[in-house]
């Protein structure tokens, strides 16, 4: 049990996907614009990346070396197709809102890497613990970002159709380049920056 | 024609791969160290996107649509995509071997790069012509192209500069990267 805890905390900071291994950046930045997608997202990458880590470390034994990125890549988008329809049946809005970064989640280095360098060598319950830390770790980083971007974007913190009530100057003159693409680039730029001066991470 | 332009122009400066739809950020951060290199990879994106926008267009409107299994497009288009990048890679082996040894690495990291499977998975759900299809490809590797070269003009300065020691590295790099397309918001109204 003590490796179980150890791999699933290790996801979460010492190597946080998106901060730390810079992994995944592109989902990151494209639909931290709200929370609502943060959690959609996380909730299709968690669904993803459990399901491949676990086949993976199923069949790891018996997937020649030389063609297991190929067989991995069609595990995943085979899982990727299952999700956009779950998605696009039960979850419309978030559908809509995730738009291509949904189907995209297939080139998602986050997935296919944990995929190569972790399930394909590890057991089931290890591999199991690694996708829990490692969503943990990407929805940490999304939550954050997302919950930065939206407060200063709009001015006001909706979650799921429930208002938190709106900050007093920002309601009425929102910051818009926070909602913005380019806010992206400068929210997670400062936190890095934040992190390294504070000592969170590792200066390069 | 114009409807060319629109989509060509409006994939190059309006709506940037890196700066707006944020495909293929990871070479972006990765490669855009180097000018030489970037131009590389740049190139090497492009050629693949527009190969793979071809053939995932003949795929989907000659044997998806008619057999009504669309709904198996990302599984299709990312092995379609996996064996253009390989016979691609050996063509160029056979063909051009200097070539061949300038792309290196790039090549085979192409498979993976979100920026190509995003077009094809934007000219699918916008339904582009063929000629649409492929122009849009082209425009978007070389907006690719473009922002990449920018940026790497800018990091081989930024080396040399001084940094605060905790910005050093990545954190600058997306800094600039929202001054870069703060910059590219200007061009908003030219289509």
């Amino acid at each position: 049990m003590g490796k179980f805890a150890k791999e699933f905390a290790k996801g979460i900071i010492l190597s946080n996907p998106v901060f730390v291994l810079a992994l995944g950046l592109c989902p990151t930045l494209a639909i931290s614009t709200s929370i609502d997608n943060a959690l959609g997202m996380t909730l299709a990458v968690f669904i993803v990346l459990f399901f491949s880590n676990i086949i993976i470390a199923l069949i790891r034994n018996y997937v020649p070396n030389i063609t297991r990125i190929p067989i991995f890549i069609v595990i995943i988008a085979t899982l990727v197709t299952a999700v956009n329809l779950i998605f696009h049946a039960y979850l419309p809005d978030t559908y809509e809102a995730l738009g291509i970064f949904l189907p995209l989640i297939v080139v998602n280095c986050i997935i296919l890497g944990r995929a190569e360098a972790f399930a394909s060598k590890q057991s089931v319950v290890h591999s199991i613990a690694d996708a829990l830390g490692i969503t943990v770790g990407f929805m940490t980083a999304l939550l954050m970002i997302s919950f930065i971007r939206q407060v200063l974007g709009t001015g006001n913190l909706t979650v799921f159709g429930v208002d938190f009530g709106s900050l007093p100057v920002l309601g009425e003159h929102p910051i818009a380049i926070f909602i913005l693409p380019y806010g992206a680039f400068l929210v997670i730029g400062l936190l890095m920056g934040l992190f390294r001066r504070t000592g969170v991470m590792k200066s390069e | 024609m114009s409807e060319l332009v629109a989509i060509f122009l409006g994939m190059v400066l309006i709506n940037n791969f890196i700066l707006v739809r944020f495909l293929g950020l990871c070479p972006f951060f990765g490669v855009s160290k180097q000018l030489n290199s970037a131009i590389s990879m740049g190139i090497a994106v492009t050629f693949v996107m527009a190969i793979a926008s071809l053939a995932t267009w003949l795929i989907r409107n000659y044997i998806l649509i008619p057999l009504d299994i669309e709904y198996m497009h990302i599984v299709i288009f990312i092995l379609v995509i996996a064996t253009l990048v390989q016979i691609i890679e050996l063509f160029i082996k056979k063909t051009n071997l200097g070539l061949y040894f300038s792309f290196g690495i790039y090549l085979p990291l192409i498979t993976t790069n979100c920026a190509v499977l995003g077009i094809t998975l934007i000219n699918a759900t916008q339904d582009y012509s063929l000629s649409g299809s492929i122009v849009a490809a082209l425009g978007g590797g070389l907006g690719f192209t473009l922002v990449l070269a920018m940026m790497s003009g800018i990091r081989e300065k930024l080396e040399l500069a001084n940094t605060p020691k905790s910005m050093k590295g990545l954190p600058i790099a997306f800094i600039t990267a929202a001054l870069l397309g703060l910059a590219f918001l200007g061009f908003g109204g030219i289509v």
